[in-house]
């Protein structure tokens, strides 16, 4: 089973609502995965030279502060936080693998979720309508975001398996279906520099668009060569800093419907999800064919 | 007519009432409105109702119909009155996959395309598509006709046993068993009746006749009425 949703908006007068229409459309698939939820947001991008890094703990005492404190004065730069729920998003003045580092060293029990300029990505287990609450979706603003609602069928129900996984800058990937070749996948990238948190079939899936578009694919190319290298059942939707994509197995039987209007492009697993978006009785619905990919890009 | 907001009512409560019905009720016209996406909107019913639903709906409405006529103004979600017996169900926009499936009797009228696999294991229903058909659809169909006005996907019949098919438009590739056959008078009668009885103003002589080529399953000629 599992829900996904994204929303990608191309009016930015619509941006401070970005949150609370993601999680209306979380929250309207509740149902089609109670185990956890999860989604990234693309927001308040970090000023030249700093990087946001979303950091989570399970303990509601963990010492952020003090991580915060040590992180600036052991690297010599001012670090600032804010902690969401059992995350925290960081924004430091320094590059992505010093931050990797530190955190490696000092901090190993600290989950790296998401890194990049403009991504936040939190994920929890528990109910979707309860953990959009926990972290207050409803009033993040954000030029677009996508969600997952998780039933979970081949690996354990965590919060580091939760979706959306996110691998490399920015990038980030939900998915509704199941990989059957991702073992051999994921120790083909490893031996290629992508390094995994998990056994997830789906953190596979976006450590090989992290791979390919990292050798130099467009976010289109790199979609279209996993219709290829990818075996399984899949919905894809994906991010980056400035697009959003969606795709589909050749065999399709992972539902899917992309709704449009002038302001937004929507995607869910359900026309449930984008039922009660502004205009959607207006929109124009379809669904996605098979082995087809969808991308949608910032101007 | 009796007008019915399935947002402040509850799927499960509409339900109830329109099963709750008796076999002589005079409540026959019924409106349902704000879908929005809903399942399972007015499955299982078996009086002889005339709904209108206004707006999108998900997956399976309309299934295991009986005698209802059930009209869809926007577009459907997966499963779309699967194993209906008898009765009407027509959807203004497009079906989403499974539409009809393992349909045993009655009418499904698609306005737009559907999706994949429709009618898969049809067992007697009619189906009339005014436009596409994705891959997989009539898979396993058993009895029943197919009738598609736009193009159909790939693997068209596979595996089919003695359902019919018709197509308008083109076929990307036809399934297991599946082979063209002649368009005789007698399947030009039938689908021109079919054509009409969904409402739709198509010429017949454009399309073409699929069926299976009888060596996938144990067909027996001596039996050939009972299918």
């Amino acid at each position: 089973m599992c829900g996904i949703v994204g929303l990608f908006l191309k009016n930015s007068a619509l941006e401070s609502s970005l949150g609370k229409h993601l999680s209306a459309m979380l929250s309207a698939l509740s149902d089609r995965g109670p185990d956890s939820a999860g989604f990234a947001i693309y927001r308040n991008p970090a000023p030249r030279g700093s990087i946001k890094v979303t950091l989570f703990h399970p303990d509601p005492d963990f010492g952020w502060d003090r991580l915060m404190r040590e992180m600036s004065e052991e690297i010599g730069t001012k670090v600032r936080g804010e902690a969401r729920g059992s995350h925290l998003l960081l924004t430091a003045a320094m590059p992505v693998e010093t931050a990797r580092h530190w955190l490696a060293h000092h901090r190993p029990e600290v989950r790296i979720m998401g890194v990049g300029d403009c991504i936040e990505l939190y994920k929890e287990k528990g109910n979707p309508k309860e953990v959009v609450r926990r972290f207050g979706l409803e009033e993040l603003a954000g030029s677009h975001a996508l969600g997952h609602t998780r039933m979970a069928t081949e690996s354990a129900v965590t919060t580091q398996h939760s979706h959306p996984f996110s691998t490399g800058l920015d990038l980030c990937l939900v998915h509704n279906g199941s990989l059957s070749n991702h073992n051999r996948m994921r120790r083909w990238l490893s031996r290629h520099g992508i390094e995994f948190q998990t056994d997830n079939d789906t953190e596979v899936a976006a450590g090989y668009f992290t791979h390919l578009l990292g050798e130099g694919a467009t976010l289109k190319e790199a979609l279209k060569s996993g219709i290829s290298d990818l075996d399984g059942f899949y919905t894809f939707a994906i991010g980056t800093k400035d697009g959003f994509a969606v795709v589909r197995d050749p065999i399709a039987c992972k539902p899917a419907v992309l709704a449009e209007t002038d302001d937004w492009v929507a995607m869910a697993s359900e026309y449930r999800a984008i039922a009660h978006l502004p205009g959607a009785d207006q929109s124009r619905i379809w669904e996605p064919s098979p082995a087809t990919v969808y991308s949608w890009q910032k101007h | 007519m009796i007008e019915v907001d399935v947002e402040s009512l509850g799927v499960r409560a509409l339900n109830e009432r329109l099963h709750r019905l008796p076999r002589d009720t005079n409540e026959r016209l019924w409106k349902i409105t704000n879908p929005k996406g809903a399942h399972a909107l007015a499955a299982g019913l078996d009086r002889p109702l005339s709904i209108e639903i206004e707006g999108h709906v998900g997956y399976y409405c309309g299934g295991m119909n009986k005698q209802a006529e059930i009209t869809i103004n926007g577009h459907a979600g997966p499963g779309l009155a699967e194993n209906i017996m008898s009765g009407v169900v027509r959807v203004k926009g497009n079906a989403s996959q499974s539409a009809a499936a393992s349909g045993r009797g009655g009418l499904v009228v698609i306005g737009g395309d559907a999706s994949s696999r429709c009618g898969i294991s049809m067992k007697g229903v009619d189906i009339v598509v005014g436009g596409s058909v994705g891959h997989m659809s009539a898979f396993m169909a058993q009895a029943g006709h197919l009738v598609v006005c736009g193009n159909a996907g790939a693997h068209l019949g596979d595996s089919i046993y003695e359902a019919v098919i018709y197509v308008g438009g083109e076929v990307e590739s036809l399934g297991s068993d599946c082979i063209e056959k002649p368009m005789t008078d007698e399947h030009r009668s039938k689908l021109e009746q079919l054509l009409a009885s969904a409402g739709l103003r198509v010429q017949a002589a454009r399309f073409r006749r699929f069926g299976s080529a009888r060596q996938l399953y144990n067909f027996k000629v001596d039996h050939a009425a009972q299918y």
